[in-house]
C-alpha cells in the first residue's frame, strides 16, 4: 500500500491516511465512480459527434439505405455557406436572440430589482413568476397559438381592450412582420424568470456594507445604483445573458408549436431548419455538415463571450 | 428590526410589491386561462369575444380520456341507454365513445422516462461527483469543461447521430433508449452541481469516518450521501423537470411505443377540428403538479437554479 | 353465437368466418392517421374481429407528423404496422422500395377486381407505376378536395340582393373559381349577426402538405401540368406554364381578399375550425369532414351546402386525397393482414363503411341508386371524385412536396417573388430531385 501512484491518486486524502484504507484503493473507487459516467456520455454524447463530423463528409441519406454512400469531401459545407435561405435563418435566428436577452435583462433586472426591496410576502410572489420557466416549452407554446388566435385568443382581445383596435384585424403568428415578436413574447414571458433570479442572486451577494459606506459619503441612490449596484451585479447578467444566449441558439420546441417557422421563413430558426434538412428531407450528410457549423459557431461565440466574461469578473 | 441605512422605506416597499404582484398577476393570466378552457365546452372555448364567465363542463376531459365515434342511430340503438355520466357526456354531443384514448399511456410514458432517467442520473452523477471531487481524476478541469460543453449542441443536430445509433441497437422509440438519452442529457449539469454540494461537505468528517475504520464505499453512503441529501434532492428536481418537459428528443425518437406527452398534447384533436378543451385539459393535467412542486420545493429550486448557474 | 350472428344480420361476417378458421387469431396492427374516419374504421373492425377471431390494434398518429412517422417506420423496415392505410403519394415508394406486399396475386385468388372501384381511386391509391396493373393496395378511403359554404348565410334575401347589386348575378354556387373568389370578397369582413365574418378558409399550411393540396385545385384549373404528358419529367413550360402562373397569382389574389387575417398557417384542422365556429362563408376541406359538418349543432342540419372545386379557364379538377389499404411487407403476420383485406373488400362491409362516415371507393356503394340522396353532400362527393388529379406519387414524394410547400408558401403568404419566379423555382429544384433519382 506504499505505491507511489496511489499516494497520487489520493492526494487530497491526508498523509499517513491511505495506508488506513481497506478494501479497494482510492484509485480504483475513482475510476469505479466515474467510469459508467464517462462511458455514457462517450456513448451518447462524444460517439454521435465524432460520427456527425463524418457523416458531414458524404451524401449519406438515411431514407435511401440501397444507395451507395460516397465520400464528397467539402462538398456539403460549400453548399451550406452559400445557401442564401440559411444566412435568412441565421438573421431570424439574430433577431430572436438580440430581442429576446435585451427584453429578458430589462424586465428580469427590474423585477430582481423591486424584489430585492424585501417586501413582504416576496418569496411567494418570486415563485409564482417562476412558474412559466418551469412548465413544458412544447405544451405551453401551443397553447400559446390559440391565445395568438385573431378574435377568439385572449391576447389579441387584450390588445384590442387596451388600444381600441379590432382583435381580429391582427395576427400576431400569421403575419410576417409580427410572426417575429410573436415569439419574442412567449419566450420573454416563459424565461424572464430566469434572468430575474441569477440577477437576485447578484444583487443578494452585495454587502450591505458598502451601501452603508457609500450612504455615509452622501452618494445619491441614484449613484449608488450606478456605481454600486450596477457594476456589482454585472457579472451575474452576463452569466444570465450567456445561458440565455446558449438556449435561444438551440431553441426549438416552444417556437416550433408556435409558427413552425412561419409564416414564409419568417421564425425559421436554425434549429427549425435542420430538422426539416435532417428529418424532412432525410439529407443526412447535408444535415450533418450544418450540424457542425452550428456546433463550431456557438462554440466559439460561447468562448469569447467567457473570456469577457472572466475579465469583467476580476476587474 | 433595527434601522439600517440600506432597508427600503415602507413606500418604496409599496410600490415594488405592486409592481411585482402586477407582473405576476399577469404571468399567471395564460396559465388561468388554460386550466379554465380545459373546463368549457367547445363553443365557450372559440367565442368571441372570450368568455370569462362559462357553465363549467368536465367534456375536455372526457374527451381527453377516450376516443369517440359519431354515432349512428343504430349504435345507439344497439348501445342502450349511456350507464355513467361520461358516456352521456359523449352522447350529448351526438358520439359514442370506443374506447380509451392514448393519453393515459402517454402520461405513463412521461412518468416512467421521466422518474427512470433521475433514478439513473442521480446515480451516477453522484459517484462521479464524489469522485471529481475528492480524488485527483485525470484531466479533472477539462473533462469537466467537455461535458459541459456538450450541452451546447442543439438537440436537433445531437439527434442525427443518436437516431441512427438507436436505429441500429434497436432503441429507438424504446423507454430504456430515452432513460439513457435523458439521463446523459442530464448527466453533465448534475455532476456540475453535485460537485459543489460535495465540495461543500468538509473533508475532515469522511477523515474521521476512515479513523474509525469505515472503507471509503462505507464512507461515501454513510458519511457523505447523508450530507449531501438536500443537494441531490434539488438536483433530482431538475433532472426531472427537464425529462418531463423534454420535446426535441420525444418526438424525434418516439412514436408509438414510448412517445411523452410533450408530443402528443399538442396532437390531441376532437371529432372534427381541433378540440382545445381537450388540449387544455391535457396541458393542464401534465402542467399543474410541476405548479404545486414548484411551490412546495420553492426553497431548493430557486436555489438550485441560481447555484447551478453563478457557481464558477 | 348462432343468436348475435343472425342479429347483426351480417352476410360478412359469415363469408370471413368460414375463412379464418383455418388460420391462428393474430394481433394485428393497422396504421392510419387519426382523424374521424379512423375512429369509425375501429367501430366497423369490431365486426372484423368478431367474425374472424383476430384481434385489431390501431396505431394512429394526426396529420401533421402522419407522413414522417409512418415513412420513417417503413424505411426502418419496422413490424409496427402490419397493415398501413398510407397516403396516396407513398404508393410509389411503398412499391419500389419494397414495403408493399404485392396485391395481384391476391386479389387474382380471392376474386377481388380492380374493376368494381372507382377508377380515379385505383389510379390514385392502388397502381404502381400509375395506369399499369400493379395493385399494391386496396383502395380504402375515397377522398378529394371540395368546398363547403354557409348556405343559410347565402339564403339571405338582403345579401342576395346586394350581392345581385354587385356583381349582377345571384348568389349562389359559383360556376367558376373567378365566380368564388368574389363571393369570398363579398362576405370578407362583414358583419353578420352582430360578428365579422371572412369569405373563405383555405389550405395554407407551410409544415406537411396543407398548402400544395389547396395550390393544386387552382393551378390544375389555370392550366398547370407536373410535367410534359409527350415526355416524363419534362417540366419546363408545364409547372411554370403560363396557365400555371395565373393559377397561382389567383390563389394569392383570394388569400390576400378573401381569408381570415392570421389564416397562414391553416389545413384541415384550422379550416374546420374556422368555419364551424362560424367565421367563414366558405371553407376549402377534403370530404372526409362533410359528415362532421351536417352533424355540428352550429352549421349542420342544413345550414351548409357543399360543392366540387369550380371550373378555370383551362378545366375541371380538384385534388384528390384518401388513402389505399396495403400490407406491409415487414409484418410476420401477413396471412392475417390479407384477410383484413378480404373482408373490408366485400360490399356489405363497405356499405357500412359508407354509412359509417367513410367514403368508400367500392363501384356497388356509390353507384347505388339510393346513394346520391343519402345524404346531403353525397352527389357532391360523386361530382368531386370525377374530376381528380393527384400529386407526384413518386418514390421521391417528400422531396418533391417539400419544395413546393416552399416554393408557394412563400409567394403565397409571405409575398416573396413574383408566382413566375416561385414556379420557375420549383421546376428547378424537381429537376434536381430528378436528377439525384436517376430520372433525367
Amino acid at each position: 500500500m506504499t505505491n507511489p501512484a496511489i499516494e497520487g491518486a489520493a492526494k487530497k486524502t491526508p498523509d499517513g491516511l491511505a495506508r488506513r484504507i481497506r478494501g479497494l484503493s482510492d484509485r480504483t473507487i475513482a475510476w469505479i465512480f466515474v467510469a459508467p459516467t464517462i462511458f455514457l456520455l462517450l456513448a451518447v454524447n462524444i460517439f454521435p459527434l465524432i460520427w456527425t463530423i463524418r457523416l458531414s463528409f458524404t451524401d449519406f441519406r438515411v431514407n435511401r439505405p440501397n444507395n451507395e454512400v460516397e465520400w464528397v469531401g467539402l462538398r456539403n459545407y460549400q453548399r451550406i455557406l452559400s445557401d442564401p435561405d440559411i444566412w435568412a435563418t441565421m438573421q431570424a435566428t439574430a433577431h430572436f436572440l438580440i430581442w429576446t436577452i435585451i427584453l429578458q435583462v430589462l424586465i428580469g433586472f427590474t423585477l430582481a430589482f423591486l424584489i430585492n426591496k424585501k417586501f413582504k410576502g416576496n418569496d411567494l410572489w418570486t415563485t409564482i413568476i417562476v412558474f412559466p420557466m418551469m412548465l413544458s416549452p412544447a405544451v405551453v407554446g401551443n397553447f400559446w397559438t390559440f391565445l395568438y388566435q385573431p378574435q377568439i385568443g385572449l391576447f389579441n382581445y387584450a390588445i384590442a381592450f387596451f388600444t381600441g383596435a379590432d382583435p381580429a384585424s391582427f395576427s400576431m403568428i400569421g403575419d410576417v412582420n409580427l410572426a417575429p415578436w410573436a415569439i419574442v413574447i412567449a419566450d420573454t414571458w416563459m424565461w424572464t424568470p430566469f434572468v430575474m433570479l441569477i440577477c437576485l442572486a447578484g444583487l443578494r451577494s452585495i454587502p450591505d456594507s458598502i451601501y452603508e459606506a457609500a450612504e455615509c459619503d452622501r452618494a445619491s441612490k441614484w449613484r449608488q445604483f450606478w456605481t454600486i449596484t450596477i457594476p456589482m451585479a454585472l457579472p451575474f447578467l452576463m452569466l444570465a445573458v450567456l445561458f440565455r444566449g446558449i438556449e435561444n441558439f438551440k431553441m426549438f420546441d416552444l417556437v416550433v408549436q408556435l409558427t413552425g417557422g412561419g409564416p414564409g421563413n419568417t421564425t425559421t430558426l436554425t434549429s427549425i431548419d435542420l430538422k426539416r434538412e435532417a428529418f424532412e428531407r432525410w439529407r443526412t450528410g447535408y444535415s450533418s455538415a450544418y450540424a457542425v457549423i452550428l456546433f463550431v459557431t456557438v462554440f466559439g461565440l460561447a468562448s469569447i463571450y467567457v473570456k469577457a466574461l472572466n475579465k469583467v469578473k476580476e476587474r | 428590526m433595527s434601522f439600517s441605512v440600506t432597508e427600503p422605506s415602507l413606500r418604496t416597499k409599496w410600490f415594488a410589491g405592486f409592481l411585482v404582484i402586477g407582473y405576476a398577476i399577469i404571468t399567471l393570466i395564460p396559465l388561468v386561462w388554460i386550466i379554465a378552457t380545459g373546463f368549457k365546452s367547445p363553443a365557450d372555448s372559440i367565442a368571441y369575444p372570450p368568455v370569462v364567465v362559462f357553465e363549467p363542463t368536465l367534456e375536455g376531459y372526457v374527451n381527453l380520456f377516450t376516443d369517440r365515434t359519431r354515432a349512428t342511430e343504430q349504435m345507439l340503438e344497439d348501445a342502450g341507454p349511456p350507464t355513467t355520466w361520461y358516456e352521456q357526456i359523449a352522447r350529448d354531443r351526438g358520439t359514442v365513445i370506443s374506447g380509451p384514448s392514448r393519453y393515459g399511456e402517454r402520461f405513463l410514458n412521461s412518468v416512467i422516462i421521466g422518474f427512470g432517467s433521475t433514478a439513473l442520473c442521480m446515480i451516477l452523477g453522484t459517484m462521479a461527483a464524489y469522485a471529481f471531487s475528492r480524488f485527483k481524476v485525470p484531466l479533472k478541469d477539462d473533462l469537466l469543461f467537455f461535458i459541459l460543453s456538450t450541452r451546447m449542441m442543439p438537440p436537433i443536430a445531437v439527434a442525427i447521430p443518436i437516431f441512427l445509433m438507436f436505429r441500429n441497437l434497436g432503441l429507438n422509440d424504446t423507454h430504456l433508449g430515452m432513460i439513457l438519452l435523458y439521463t446523459a442529457v442530464n448527466l453533465s449539469l448534475s455532476v456540475w452541481l453535485l460537485k459543489g454540494f460535495i465540495d461543500e461537505i468538509p473533508i475532515e468528517y469522511e477523515e474521521a469516518a476512515l479513523i474509525d475504520g469505515y472503507t471509503r464505499f462505507q464512507a461515501f453512503y454513510k458519511v457523505v450521501l447523508p450530507q449531501a441529501a438536500t443537494g441531490i434532492a434539488s438536483t433530482a428536481i431538475f433532472c426531472l423537470i427537464f425529462a418531463w418537459n423534454e420535446y426535441a428528443f420525444a418526438v424525434l425518437l418516439t412514436s408509438g411505443n414510448a412517445q411523452t406527452a410533450p408530443p402528443f398534447i399538442p396532437t390531441i384533436i376532437g371529432v372534427a377540428g381541433k378540440d382545445w378543451p381537450a388540449v387544455a385539459a391535457g396541458a393542464t393535467i401534465f402542467l399543474v403538479p410541476v405548479m404545486v412542486f414548484t411551490i412546495l420545493l420553492r426553497k431548493h429550486l430557486l436555489r438550485g437554479i441560481t447555484f447551478g448557474a453563478v457557481r464558477k | 353465437m348462432r343468436s348475435k350472428l343472425f342479429t347483426t344480420a351480417s352476410a360478412g361476417a359469415l363469408l370471413a368466418v368460414t375463412v379464418a378458421s383455418t388460420a391462428q387469431a393474430e394481433d394485428l396492427t393497422l396504421c392510419w392517421a387519426a382523424w374521424d374516419p379512423a375512429n369509425a374504421l375501429i367501430e366497423l373492425s369490431k365486426d372484423f374481429e368478431a367474425a374472424s377471431g383476430h384481434n385489431m390494434s390501431f396505431e394512429f398518429v394526426p396529420w401533421p407528423n402522419f407522413a414522417d412517422r409512418m415513412l420513417n417506420e417503413l424505411n426502418s423496415g419496422g413490424q409496427l404496422c402490419d397493415l398501413m392505410i398510407g397516403d396516396s403519394q407513398w404508393i410509389g415508394g411503398g412499391a419500389e422500395n419494397g414495403h408493399y406486399v404485392k396485391l395481384n396475386d391476391f386479389f387474382d385468388a380471392n376474386n377481388i377486381t380492380m374493376d368494381d372501384f372507382i377508377p380515379a381511386t385505383v389510379t390514385g391509391y392502388a397502381e404502381w407505376p400509375k395506369n399499369t396493373p400493379n395493385y399494391y393496395a386496396l383502395p380504402a378511403f375515397g377522398d378529394v378536395v371540395g368546398w363547403t359554404y354557409r348556405k343559410d348565410w347565402f339564403e339571405r334575401p338582403e345579401l342576395q340582393a346586394e350581392f345581385k347589386e354587385k356583381y349582377g348575378r345571384d348568389l349562389g354556387v359559383p360556376a367558376s373559381l373567378e365566380e368564388l373568389k368574389d363571393i369570398a370578397e363579398f362576405f370578407q369582413g362583414r358583419d353578420i349577426d352582430g360578428t365579422t365574418v371572412y369569405g373563405a378558409a383555405i389550405y395554407t399550411e407551410r409544415g406537411s402538405e396543407g398548402i400544395t393540396m389547396g395550390v393544386t385545385n387552382a393551378l390544375y384549373n389555370y392550366g398547370f401540368l407536373y410535367e410534359n404528358p409527350e415526355k416524363p419529367y419534362d417540366l419546363e413550360g408545364f409547372v411554370n406554364s403560363d396557365g400555371a402562373v395565373a393559377g397561382l397569382e389567383y390563389y394569392k389574389a383570394l388569400y390576400d381578399v378573401g381569408t381570415p387575417p392570421g389564416s397562414s398557417n391553416w389545413y384541415m384542422g384550422e379550416n374546420i375550425d374556422a368555419y364551424r365556429s362560424g367565421q367563414v362563408a366558405m371553407q376549402m376541406n377534403f370530404a372526409f369532414i362533410w359528415p362532421g359538418v351536417e352533424a355540428d349543432e352550429n352549421v349542420g342540419g342544413g345550414k351548409s351546402g357543399y360543392f366540387p372545386n369550380p371550373a378555370g379557364p383551362a378545366g375541371q379538377f380538384a385534388q384528390l386525397g384518401g388513402q389505399g389499404i396495403s400490407v406491409v411487407s415487414y409484418s410476420e403476420k401477413q396471412d392475417a393482414a390479407l384477410e383484413y383485406i378480404q373482408w373490408f373488400a366485400q360490399p356489405e362491409i363497405q356499405a357500412k363503411w359508407w354509412e359509417l362516415g367513410g367514403y368508400s371507393a367500392l363501384k356497388a356503394v356509390v353507384e347505388d341508386p339510393d346513394f346520391a340522396t343519402s345524404q346531403p353532400y353525397a352527389q357532391t362527393f360523386l361530382d368531386s371524385m370525377a374530376i381528380v388529379k393527384d400529386f407526384w406519387a413518386e418514390p421521391a414524394y417528400a422531396d418533391l412536396l417539400l419544395s413546393m410547400q416552399e416554393r408557394v408558401h412563400n409567394y403565397v403568404v409571405a409575398g416573396d417573388g413574383t408566382a413566375k419566379e416561385a414556379l420557375d423555382g420549383l421546376v428547378r429544384d424537381w429537376t434536381e430531385i430528378f436528377e439525384d433519382e436517376g430520372k433525367l
